[in-house]
């Protein structure tokens, strides 16, 4: 697998690709700014990008936007944003494009490199990963929400797992059930929140996700 | 100089008169109201002059006594009497001088009471010229030092230290001498003219004669005297209008005295935002200390063990270096929450109206945001209100039992406008709790300021209001 990482700090760049190599992923170019991220995807056509958001010129969400433009000139590349800090908005913004292959992680997440490749390999393979942490909070947003509040506390965790992009076999693994008993939950919280049922990961990671984030409007009479 | 068209309603007149009849009434209303204020200031003035009257009366009865009566017998309240006869010069002027003396420590006594008397007229003049006549004046009056109240002595410095003191008295003397003219003139022609000039010809209720010239037939008299009030009526609000600039030229802050107000104004947020800011920097300092500084010191500690168990011991030694990877991870989310805390990243990449709306997004309530800023603000003033709007929203879910808020942020003639409202039950009150009041504090700190309306049963409504520049134009995000 080949993969593009645009890391302005030298030592998270030289870690990271070392980690990835080390896991016998192959690092065709390691930049340290959006336009060379561009540059490179264009020219190299990686299997994914791994993105940090901070990046120059202006180290706020440079390397959001480097992402997105990067999206806009490779229909359909596979991008992982990796981040200090996870904002819903921009989570919001990365899924707004809805065609999978997208990741947004928290840095933090690299510490353990055996969960951290796998979501570099869902994410290029298509799929949407998104941090526990924005998940977190989603869900304690929506606590309020009746149709979560009807799910047991077992589904629940289902959602937040399948919020992260996992298939049904890696949260009957994580949870120590069996792959039937996920399948049960999940067809119980897609009847409770009222989505369609689908058997494509990354299409229920969305849907999930949509429910979750969806703007709930405050009108004004 | 602001001066807007007067606030004026015909409300409780009826039928069809033309608008100026029903503003010219109003008008002349207020002007009376003005032209009572303006009695019970000329017994102040007078009350305030009394040693001086009290003297020149004495004098007056004195000098009547010993032979030029005719030049003071006009003295106010003094009609000169023979003084007994048989009583020598000398003691006569001793009790007089004794009677003006105790008359002048009573007098001194009552100074303070006086002195304040003024200043509560003053500013029910001014807060009735600004709505009568939407003359906006400012209190010109320096704050009360708190160990002022009490002793005489230390209040009646205060009184007469105070420029503005001065310039209450100069307006109760200008006003009693022919200012409130200004103000009645509309009432005093329409009177005239329906008392002197229609009264008579029609039925009349007191017998007034009617004015002598020639050629005063009843048409002419009425047509003279619906003139008269026609020109009073009409008037009426240009009047008021002038009666408000004069009075706000009298009444309003003098220079330095505003420059003092400004001073201590600029003194007290000055000190309050370092006070904060210091309290601040304890905080993080506190924060860094027992927690991302302690972590590391046993994350090293973790992995010194590890490195020398991973000989003898490769299965401890593994586990040791777990554990220190989660104590890293643990460090790093402390720094986050802490970076969060001082400022946050969403406001630093994208400004005030993206990280409100990622705040709203975070928020258990269900908010709306209406955010309009041409461009970004100034930093300082962009956290503080960002740091304001989440401390209002987290009033909101945790005290209003609200289900919606509102958040709307605007930006218009150099300033910052935002405003947080629920649906809740209201009864929030700046003076207790520290929430608000932190609030206020910092946003003073810009010469801003917090508005607060929350009646009990609600709705709650918060607007603040912050002075301020627009820094860069917005740069279009992604």
């Amino acid at each position: 697998m080949r993969i593009v990482i645009a890391e302005d700090l030298f030592l998270l760049r030289d870690g990271l690709t070392r980690m990835l190599e080390a896991h016998g992923l192959e690092i065709t170019a390691a930049v340290d700014n959006g336009t060379d991220l561009l540059a490179a995807v264009t020219s190299e056509r990686p299997d994914v990008a791994v993105v940090d958001v901070r990046l120059p010129p202006t180290f706020t969400d440079e390397g959001l936007r480097a992402a997105l433009a990067a999206r806009r000139a490779v229909p359909g590349l596979p991008v992982l944003v990796l981040s200090q800090y996870v904002e819903q908005l921009y989570a919001r913004e990365l899924l707004a494009g809805g065609s999978g292959g997208i990741g947004y992680l928290l840095k933090d997440r690299v510490l353990d490199s055996a969960q951290f490749v796998d979501a570099v390999r869902r994410v290029a393979a298509g799929g949407t990963v998104m941090d526990p942490e924005v998940i977190d909070r989603l869900l304690l947003r929506n606590s309020g929400d009746n149709a979560l509040g009807t799910l047991s506390p077992r589904e629940r965790e289902v959602l937040g797992l399948m919020a992260e992009g996992r298939s049904n076999a890696a949260i009957a693994q994580r949870m120590f059930i069996t792959e039937r008993a996920v399948a049960k939950h999940t067809a119980s919280i897609f009847l409770r929140l009222r989505l369609q049922p689908s058997d494509d990961d990354n299409r229920r990671v969305l849907a999930v996700l949509a429910y979750l984030s969806a703007e709930q409007p405050a009108a004004r009479e | 100089m602001s001066s807007r068209t007067p606030p004026l309603s015909s409300s409780g007149l009826r039928g069809p008169h033309p608008r100026w009849i029903g503003a010219g009434l109003v008008s002349a209303r207020r002007g009376l109201g003005f032209g009572a204020l303006m009695l019970a200031g000329a017994a102040l003035l007078l009350a305030l002059a009394a040693p001086l009257l009290l003297a020149g009366l004495a004098a007056g009865r004195l000098l009547g006594r010993s032979g030029s009566p005719a030049n003071f017998t006009v003295v106010p309240g003094g009609v000169p009497q023979p003084a007994g006869p048989g009583e020598p010069l000398g003691r006569q002027l001793f009790l007089a001088a004794l009677i003006v003396l105790a008359a002048c420590v009573v007098w001194l006594l009552l100074l303070p009471r006086i002195l304040l008397a003024i200043r509560r007229l003053a500013s029910l003049t001014r807060r009735l010229v600004g709505e009568w006549c939407g003359v906006r004046i400012a209190d010109p009056y320096l704050p009360i030092p708190a160990a002022v109240r009490g002793t005489y002595f230390q209040q009646l410095r205060w009184l007469l230290a105070d420029p503005a003191t001065a310039r209450d008295v100069l307006w109760l003397a200008v006003n009693a001498c022919g200012g409130w003219i200004l103000a009645v003139l509309p009432a005093g022609l329409a009177t005239v003219g329906l008392v002197e000039f229609i009264g008579p010809t029609t039925r009349p209720l007191v017998a007034i004669p009617p004015p002598a010239f020639p050629g005063n037939t009843s048409f002419v008299l009425i047509l003279l005297g619906m003139g008269l009030i026609a020109l009073g009526l009409g008037s009426g609000p240009a009047m008021l209008a002038g009666y408000g600039t004069l009075a706000r030229f009298m009444l309003s802050p003098a220079g330095h005295a505003e420059l003092a107000l400004r001073v201590r104004h600029l003194a007290e947020t000055r000190s309050e935002a370092i006070d904060t800011g210091a309290a601040e920097m304890r905080r993080i300092e506190r924060d860094l200390h027992d927690g991302a500084q302690a972590r590391l010191v046993a994350m090293g500690m973790t992995l010194d063990a590890a490195g020398q168990l991973i000989d003898s011991n490769p299965a401890a030694a593994r586990a040791l270096l777990l554990e220190a990877r989660d104590t890293s991870a643990r460090a790093l989310a402390e720094l986050r929450d802490l970076v969060r805390g001082i400022h946050p990243p969403v406001l630093a990449d994208r400004g005030l109206g993206d990280a409100v709306r990622a705040l709203a997004l975070d928020s258990p309530l269900r908010a709306g945001l209406a955010s309009d800023l041409p461009g970004r603000l100034p930093a300082p003033v962009e956290s503080a209100a960002y740091f304001a709007v989440s401390e209002l929203l987290a009033n909101v879910s945790k005290h209003a039992c609200a289900t919606q808020v509102w958040v709307d942020i605007r930006y218009a003639d150099g300033m910052l406008r935002v405003g947080v409202s629920d649906d809740g039950r209201g009864g929030a009150d700046a003076s207790r709790g520290t929430g608000l009041r932190g609030i206020e504090r910092r946003v003073a700190a810009f010469d801003g300021v917090l508005a607060l309306s929350s009646p009990p049963g609600g709705p709650t409504a918060v607007t603040m209001e912050i002075p301020c520049a627009l820094s860069s134009l917005k740069t279009s995000s992604c």
